[in-house]
């Protein structure tokens, strides 16, 4: 069965990610180190910080985050493994086990964010459901972009410039769209003036898992 | 003569163009505020986005196609496409950029469209490293196949949803001047219509110009 398969992938993904935990340990140590940094050089200077750029300066140290999450997703694992799962699992499968575990990544990397920024730089969401609601769409924009542009950067030379060359483009219209949404939410406007955003975001999130699950298994096949 | 049966196109789109310069620079048009006399772009500037859509469109057919067979004159085809209507992106960026400079007062100004194109321009620049990363030729196709399919749906979004959703300075977004039913009459339709058609063929005449110079070249190389 298809689910049950994707469903082995995810726990393999997470038991290796526990047997060698530095690689988690690496991403939380980057986000505080970068949430330290931003606020060394914004709030600790001026003592203040403008709602809009606190929340686009979330916003980018959690695009930089996710390039890095999600970057690694394919060339962490050697190139012989990944012919051995290539000989037992469909690629639809190993495109969403990929998609499904790096969401739930990009959701934990966001809640320690937000609370660890929130924690230095100060909270001025006035709607904070809606901003986790922003934070769960951006989540699984971010994996599943990044996912099928981390499957094709790995088959090129350089895939760590390919990756960020490729992504930064591809990822701005969810970006504008995610700054929009959340952008709404810091003002405190109420969810219920916000569905068509909201209601965008999910469908270009939709059409992104829609067209992996198409073009990944032309990645796959060697 | 069975020669000049396929070569009409060719005939049509000189005959096209050479009335819409002629009827676009002499022909009557409608007197708006701000517009003037530079609602004549309207056959220069619009008409490459036309152009540049089609031909990009028919770059996704042929990644398709490639996809399907893995016949590596499709994706030969397909990075023409690509280049040529790369081509027309930057001559509509100039086009609308000396529109700008009268009707704006700025080369450059925030405008969500002009920002789409930029991205836009970024994300197919990404395709041509992605191309140059890959030293396999089978590898190559079908990776960039598979990028250019999905760069051209990010790119659907970004130039036809998101502007949407904020005020742009263009004519027919944010209450000003614009060519819709009231505005764009019968004169001018008959010179944008035409126009279309004629920037379009001429498209596709330089794609096939080029791509059988790439063919002769390869077989020299052969």
């Amino acid at each position: 069965m298809a689910l049950t398969e994707i469903f082995v992938l995810i726990r393999k993904e997470m038991q290796l990610e526990w047997r060698n935990k530095y690689a988690i340990h690496g991403l939380v140590l980057y986000l505080a180190a970068t949430i330290f940094i931003c606020y060394l050089s914004f709030k600790a200077k001026q003592q203040s910080i403008h709602p809009i750029m606190w929340n686009t300066l979330f916003w980018i140290i959690l695009l930089f985050s996710a390039v890095n999450a999600v970057g690694k997703s394919f060339t962490q694992e050697s190139a012989n493994r990944n012919i051995f799962y290539y000989t037992f699992a469909k690629p639809e499968s190993v495109i969403f086990s990929k998609i499904i575990y790096n969401t739930l990544v990009m959701l934990g990397v966001s809640l320690i964010g937000i609370f660890f920024y929130s924690w230095v730089m100060g909270n001025p969401v006035g709607n904070m459901p809606l901003y986790l609601i922003s934070l769960i769409l951006g989540a699984i924009g971010f994996a599943s972009t990044l996912s099928l542009v981390a499957g094709i950067a790995a088959q090129g030379e350089n895939s760590a410039t390919l990756m960020a060359v490729m992504s930064f483009p591809l990822i701005i219209p969810l970006l504008l769209l995610l700054l929009k949404l959340s952008k709404s939410a810091l003002d405190g406007i109420s969810l219920s003036e916000n569905w068509d955003e909201i209601a965008i975001l999910g469908a270009l999130d939709i059409i992104v898992i829609v067209f992996s699950g198409i073009l990944f298994p032309y990645i796959w096949k060697h | 003569m069975e020669t000049l049966k396929r070569q009409y196109w060719k005939i049509l789109s000189i005959i096209l163009l050479i009335y819409t310069v002629y009827a676009g620079f002499n022909g009557q048009v409608p007197r708006q505020p701000i517009l003037n006399e530079t609602i004549r772009n309207l056959y220069f500037h619009v008409t490459m986005w036309f152009t540049m859509i089609f031909l990009l469109g028919t770059s996704v057919y042929h990644s398709i196609q490639y996809l399907r067979k893995s016949d590596l004159k499709s994706d030969l085809i397909s990075s023409t496409y690509v280049e040529v209507g790369m081509v027309f992106a930057v001559l509509g960026l100039i086009t609308g950029s000396i529109w700008a400079k009268f009707t704006w007062g700025d080369w450059w100004t925030n405008d969500p469209k002009l920002n789409s194109v930029a991205i836009g321009l970024l994300i197919y620049l990404a395709y041509s490293l992605v191309r140059s990363s890959m030293p396999d030729e089978m590898q190559k196709a079908r990776i960039s196949s598979v990028y250019n399919i999905f760069a051209f749906v990010i790119f659907m979004v970004l130039i036809w949803i998101l502007p949407r959703m904020t005020d742009s300075l263009h004519p027919g977004n944010g209450g000003n001047p614009a060519f819709s039913k009231m505005d764009l009459d019968n004169r001018m339709r008959m010179v944008f219509y035409p126009a279309i058609i004629g920037w379009t063929l001429l498209g596709f005449w330089i794609a096939q110009l080029r791509i059988r110079i790439k063919n002769i070249e390869q077989q020299n190389e052969l």
